[in-house]
Parts: C-alpha cells; sequence; structure tokens
C-alpha cells in the first residue's frame, strides 16, 4: 500500500511514458548509438595494441613514464585475468555517461552560477538527485527504456552529474571579482566573458567535478548491471548469484584498476591546467 | 628501509626527466600545431552586430570646452549613488541636509556618492583621493559604469555616457576607455602577450595584428621580452606594468586607475608614478586615478578631488590643496599625512642624566656639577616636573648669600614637547648651546635632546 506520495510518482512515470514515449524512445535509439559505436571504438583493436595506445596517449596526457606504464600494465592485467570484454563494455558505459552528464552539468552549473533565482532550485534537484539511493532510479529507467545497457546509462548520469553542477556553479562563483570587472570594463560581451575570463579560471574546479563525476560513474555502472547493463558490473552480479569469491575479487579488481586509471588520468588534467 | 629510497630515488628521478622532456616536446608539437591551423583559419572580425563603432557612437556628440578655452573629456553632473532598497528615501533625505550617518540609522541604505560634480579636460591627469569608505573608488566605477548610478549623469566627450544602451556601452569601454586594477586583475591562464592583448580580442581583432599591438604595449611600459611569462613568474611591480600595458593596448582616450600602485612597496611604487609620468607626456591620455596615498596625489595629479562621505570636499591643483585647504577636513588631511612624514623630537631625545632637584643645597649642586664636567644642569621638582636650569655661577652667588637650596637661581629654559617636528629643534638649538628638554604636556621632564643628535638630522636633511 503505497501513499499519495507513492502514488504520485507512480502516475507520473506513467503519465511521461503515456505523452513522451516517442521522446523517449528516440532518446534510447540515439545513446544505443553512441553506445555500440563507442563499444566498437575500444573493442575494435586487440588487446595489445590497445594497451600501447593506452600507453602513449597517457603519456601525452600526463607526460608521466612510470604512471604511463602502470596503467598498461593495470590493463594488461584485466586482459590476463580474462575480463577484457566486460571491461570495455564497462568502459564504454562510463565514458558515455560521463560524456551525457557533462554536456548537460557544466550548462547547468553555468546558469545555476549566473543568478540567485535558479541556485536554490537547482540546488535542491541536485540534493534530490545526489542523496536518492541509486537503485530506484533503476525502475523508471527499466519502464522507460527497458532492460539493457541504455537504462543503465540514464541512471548512472543523473546519479553522476551533480558534482560537475556544483562544481562548476562553484568554480565561477569563486572567480574573483576582479576578474569580472576585468571582462566587464574591456568592454566584453556575456559570452566572452564566461568563454574568457570564467571559464579559465573555474576550470581546476570543473574537472574535479568531473573526477568526481567518473568516478560515481564507474560505481553506479555496477549497479546497474542488475538491470542487465552488462559488463563487469555483470559479472559482478553473476558472482553474487552463485556465490563465486574467485569471479566476483577478480571482477572487482578489473572495476578498481580501471577507476584509478580514470583517476589519474583526469586528475593530471586538473594539474596541467589543461 | 633506507635501501628503498635509494632505490626509488633514481626511478623518481628518470620520470622527472622524461617529464620535463615531454612537456617541453609536446608543447613545441602544440605550437606548431597552432600555428600552422591559424595559417589556414583567417579569423573574422566580429565588431557588434549593427557594425557599430565607438567613433559613430560618439559622432553626434560635441565635447564641450571649460572657460579657458580648455577642452573637456568627462563631465561628471549630480551623480549619486545609494546602495539599499530605497534609494529616494535616502536622496530626499540628503536634499534636507541629511548626512551620511543620519541616512544610514534612518533608512538602512548606505550612501555612496552624493552630488557630485565636476569637469576632466581632455588630457588632464586627475586625482580622486580620499580616505577608505569616501566614495573615490565608487565614483571611479560610475564613470565607466562598472557601478550603476542612482542618479546624476556623466558626459564623455559631449555624449550622456549614462544613457547609452548596453550594445553601445560595451563599444564604448572597448574603444574609448580602459582600467587598471588594485591587485592587477591579470587572467591567470594567459600569458603576458594574452592579457595585454586581452582588450584587443575582445574588440574583434585579428591576431596577428593585436600581437603586434600588445608587443608594442608591452615596450611602452618597458617590459619587452617578457611576453612569453605567466603573470605568476612575475614581480608586483612588473604585474602592474603587464596591467597598465594592457590598458593602454586598446589605445583609448581615457584611462581609470583604481589604487593602480597601493599593493606595490614604496620604492616600486614610486618608479610607477615616474613611468605613468612619462608615459602620461608621451600619449596625453585623459587619466583618472584613486589613490589614498596624499603623497601620490600631489606627485601626478593636475588637478586633486578630495572626497569624504560621498561629496567631494575640494578640488584643486596640488599648490591650492596645500595653500588653502577648504575646510578642516582637508587641513586635517594635509596636515596628518605631513606630521607623519617629519621626524619628531621623541625619537632623538635621550634619557635626562646628571638632572637637579630644586631641593638640592648649593654645595651638592656644585659637586654634582664638578663630577660630569658641566657648569649646567637642568632642574626637576619632587614630581619630575621641569623647573629650568642652573648654571654655575648661579650656583655660586646662592652659595655666597647663604641659600639653602638652589631654587632661587633656576632660570628658565626653552623647553619643547615629543611630537614637535625636529626642524623646530633645530631652530631653538642655534640659539643655545645647551641641550634641550622634553617635557609632556603635564611639564614632567621625558627627556632631552644633544646638540649631536640634532646634528644628525641635519645631516640626513633636516627632517623635511
Amino acid at each position: 500500500m503505497a501513499s499519495p506520495v507513492g502514488i504520485f510518482a507512480e502516475e507520473l512515470v506513467d503519465v511521461i511514458q503515456y505523452y513522451l514515449g516517442w521522446l523517449l524512445t528516440i532518446f534510447k535509439d540515439v545513446l544505443d548509438l553512441i553506445l555500440e559505436s563507442v563499444g566498437g571504438i575500444l573493442t575494435f583493436p586487440d588487446p595489445v595494441p590497445f594497451i600501447f595506445a593506452l600507453i602513449l596517449i597517457s603519456l601525452l596526457i600526463t607526460k608521466r613514464l612510470v604512471l604511463s606504464l602502470l596503467i598498461g600494465a593495470a590493463f594488461y592485467i584485466i586482459e590476463w585475468m580474462g575480463y577484457w570484454d566486460s571491461a570495455m563494455v564497462t568502459l564504454s558505459m562510463v565514458l558515455v555517461a560521463t560524456l551525457v552528464a557533462v554536456l548537460i552539468a557544466v550548462p547547468l552549473g553555468i546558469r545555476a552560477s549566473s543568478g540567485e533565482k535558479a541556485n536554490p532550485v537547482i540546488k535542491a534537484l541536485m540534493d534530490f538527485m545526489q542523496t536518492m539511493p541509486a537503485f530506484v532510479y533503476l525502475i523508471p529507467a527499466v519502464i522507460f527504456f527497458g532492460l539493457g545497457a541504455v537504462p543503465g546509462v540514464i541512471a548512472t548520469v543523473i546519479f553522476a552529474m551533480p558534482p560537475v553542477v556544483r562544481l562548476t556553479n562553484l568554480g565561477i562563483r569563486q572567480v574573483p571579482p576582479e576578474m569580472n570587472e576585468v571582462a566587464d570594463a574591456f568592454g566584453s560581451t556575456g559570452w566572452q566573458k564566461l568563454t574568457k575570463v570564467q571559464l579559465p579560471i573555474a576550470l581546476p574546479s570543473i574537472m574535479a567535478g568531473v573526477n568526481q563525476c567518473i568516478m560515481l560513474s564507474l560505481s553506479m555502472v555496477v549497479i546497474a548491471a542488475m538491470i542487465g547493463g552488462g559488463g563487469l558490473g555483470g559479472d559482478i552480479v553473476n558472482a553474487l548469484s552463485t556465490i563465486d569469491v574467485a569471479v566476483g575479487f577478480e571482477a572487482g579488481l578489473a572495476v578498481v584498476l580501471i577507476a584509478m586509471t580514470l583517476d589519474r588520468l583526469t586528475q593530471s588534467f586538473r594539474e596541467n591546467g589543461a | 628501509m633506507s635501501s628503498g629510497i635509494m632505490k626509488r630515488r633514481p626511478l623518481k628521478a628518470a620520470d622527472d626527466k622524461v617529464h620535463d622532456f615531454l612537456t617541453t616536446g609536446i608543447g613545441r608539437v602544440k605550437a606548431l600545431i597552432r600555428g600552422s591551423v591559424k595559417g589556414f583559419a583567417k579569423e573574422h572580425r566580429p565588431r557588434s552586430k549593427n557594425g557599430r563603432t565607438a567613433k559613430a557612437i560618439f559622432a553626434e556628440a560635441q565635447s564641450p570646452t571649460d572657460e579657458d578655452g580648455n577642452e573637456i573629456m568627462i563631465q561628471v553632473k549630480k551623480l549619486s549613488k545609494i546602495y539599499g532598497r530605497r534609494p529616494e528615501e535616502a536622496l530626499a533625505l540628503l536634499r534636507e541636509g541629511k548626512d551620511k550617518g543620519e541616512v544610514q540609522s534612518m533608512t538602512s541604505n548606505n550612501v555612496g556618492l552624493y552630488d557630485v560634480s565636476f569637469d576632466i579636460r581632455k588630457g588632464e591627469m586627475f586625482v580622486l583621493m580620499g580616505l577608505s569608505g569616501s566614495g573615490k573608488s565608487t565614483l571611479e566605477r560610475c564613470m565607466n559604469r562598472l557601478i550603476e548610478p542612482t542618479s546624476g549623469q556623466v558626459f564623455i566627450d559631449g555624449l550622456d555616457f549614462t544613457s547609452l544602451n548596453d550594445e553601445d556601452l560595451r563599444i564604448a569601454r572597448r574603444e574609448k576607455m580602459s582600467m587598471v586594477f588594485q591587485n592587477f586583475g591579470l587572467l591567470p591562464h594567459r600569458n603576458v602577450k594574452d592579457n595585454v592583448a586581452y582588450g584587443l580580442e575582445i574588440q574583434g581583432i585579428p591576431e596577428s595584428e593585436r600581437l603586434e599591438r600588445a608587443v608594442a604595449s608591452i615596450e611602452l611600459v618597458g617590459l619587452a621580452g617578457y611576453g612569453d611569462r605567466m603573470p605568476s613568474d612575475l614581480s608586483g611591480g612588473m604585474k602592474q606594468r603587464v596591467g597598465l600595458a594592457r590598458a593602454l593596448a586598446t589605445d583609448p582616450d581615457i584611462l581609470f586607475m583604481d589604487e593602480a600602485f597601493s599593493a606595490l612597496d614604496p620604492l616600486i611604487r614610486g618608479d610607477m608614478q615616474d613611468e605613468l609620468i612619462r608615459i602620461q607626456s608621451e600619449l596625453g591620455k585623459t587619466v583618472i586615478f584613486v589613490t589614498h596615498d596624499l603623497d601620490e596625489a600631489l606627485k601626478l595629479g593636475d588637478r586633486i578631488a578630495l572626497m569624504k562621505d560621498g561629496r567631494i570636499v575640494q578640488i584643486g591643483t596640488a599648490e591650492e590643496i596645500l595653500q588653502n585647504p577648504a575646510d578642516e577636513y582637508v587641513d586635517r588631511f594635509v596636515k596628518e599625512v605631513d606630521r607623519s612624514k617629519i621626524l619628531t623630537a621623541n625619537l632623538f631625545m635621550r634619557k635626562p642624566k646628571n638632572i637637579l632637584y630644586e631641593t638640592q643645597g648649593p654645595r651638592t649642586a656644585l659637586r654634582m656639577m664638578d663630577n660630569c664636567d658641566r657648569d649646567d644642569m637642568l632642574v626637576i621638582d619632587g614630581e619630575k616636573r621641569l623647573i629650568g636650569m642652573a648654571r654655575s655661577d648661579g650656583i655660586l652667588r646662592a652659595m655666597n648669600a647663604g641659600d639653602r637650596d638652589i631654587s632661587g637661581i633656576v632660570s628658565d629654559v626653552p623647553s619643547v614637547r615629543p611630537d614637535t617636528p625636529m626642524s623646530e629643534v633645530v631652530q631653538i638649538m642655534v640659539t643655545t648651546d645647551f641641550p634641550i628638554p622634553v617635557a609632556d604636556d603635564d611639564g614632567i621632564l621625558l627627556g632631552m635632546i644633544s646638540p649631536s643628535a640634532a646634528a644628525e638630522t641635519l645631516r640626513n636633511g633636516g627632517g623635511e
């Protein structure tokens, strides 16, 4: 028996599905396409060339040889344990979820920073999104998008977005007032002020948000496996249902290695000021 | 444990070497790619939507002249700025003659400026001076509308600047004026060249041209060769040179400088003032310079406006203000700054030794004088108040007359206060040949100044 609050939520989901179902279908197809192409790119090369390419990319980003070699080793371990395909599915879900989250969150953060009216509303929304238990998102996600990777990514986006919004908002608000005066005194338009002064100065803060977003995505991607997201999360869910310690630990370790790799890469983006 | 560290060190060193190598290498490749991309991409010049320039905006207006025939660049007319919810109420109270404090307590509105009017001539260095909270920065920001005035007008080149719409305001700011900030306001993510070129970039001037003009501007402020440095690599003085170069790069008619040199240490500040005077004489800009430092105002200002509580108390040249302070506030301001500069007596006095009490007998006094080889000594009473001076011949007379103490033969002596300027002390000293006593308001003897101390101040320029 649900109270009016629960009944309202249920009705809302019904209404959305009834009237906006077509939009959701388009949305699903587009996301599916993106997910498949990213997955395709990631699984296109064999593991060993992929690892060499990864080492090279991390050299370019971090400019640290030892760290890059360790990242290569981490991915080699994933391959050696036999979780390469699962890992690539998880990685593509994380990348797509982060991309979508950042594309939505950064403009939202900018909006929140520019007005006192929007800020409390967005703040409350973020609190809701971040603290509502992650499993709850899975229910409407399944209703809207069925089973599979797409509802998993959607739920992940909702869960992982708030830190980017918050830290973008904070970063822009912390731009010294004198910097805003500089932009105005030289006759900048609002767009010039945003792109040439505020965003560059707020970039370290925004990148910290992106880093958080990736970490949250990874943890959520595993939960999303409950609705058929697949990947390493799928392996873990299977291991749980069969009480298989070996598989559970190996798949879990693979998640940790991917998380550390992505963390180090985004962190050095932040330190180098990108 | 130590072997572990030993093993890690060469690895770390090698890693650092690779890091440096890659950083410079990738930087070079990036620059190469950027250069070649720029070769292909021609930047368009997005002036403004309707292609207006400052020239077009100001074309209709005619710049007025004052009674001496000087062209007037900026006219401020009855400008007021009230912070708070009910500015009209506050303005009405101000019109009734209430002052800033009364308005604040009655309406909780803060008066930033009230009824400010003045003209600034073309090519003039105009200084706004006052203590913090006097409204000088508010006034400057109302003139370029970084702060919107509550009422009143600002005319620039005869055009009502306060009535411009946002688009025209932006264009006017881009081409007509620029600003130098107290904390430099350099963009931390841009190197010196790109910082200086910021105003030109905003105008949509192509990269090659704007960098050329930026380099010329950097040379003008004496920073040639620093174009590729980041602001964080520069000292305070150099940073403000960059700030000045950025303001000059757009070749504006008007330069707003907000406490531009206040964050610099005194030596560098002096250099920058000289530099500004040099540049000003070369380029003939109209400069509005805000400062709280009277010396800076006197040195830089063709004319100075002294502000207090959001109003202008006096406008005039440095000479006029020093010679003829308009009211008590200006007078005190001028004196206060003066006094802090001048060396005062208390800095040079020594603890008085060899003093006589008026109750001592003539024989004791004579013996003490003999001991310290002097023939005059200061005399005080039991509460250390200065009575005067006793000379040896006077003491001999007292002895012969059979006096019980020396109080009868004490003569007056000129004394000074601790805050008396040394220049005055020296004037007294040349008329006498003994140490000058220093006494406080109650006449208590605090110390004395010997001729040698006075000579020291003379050597150092007489305490000016």
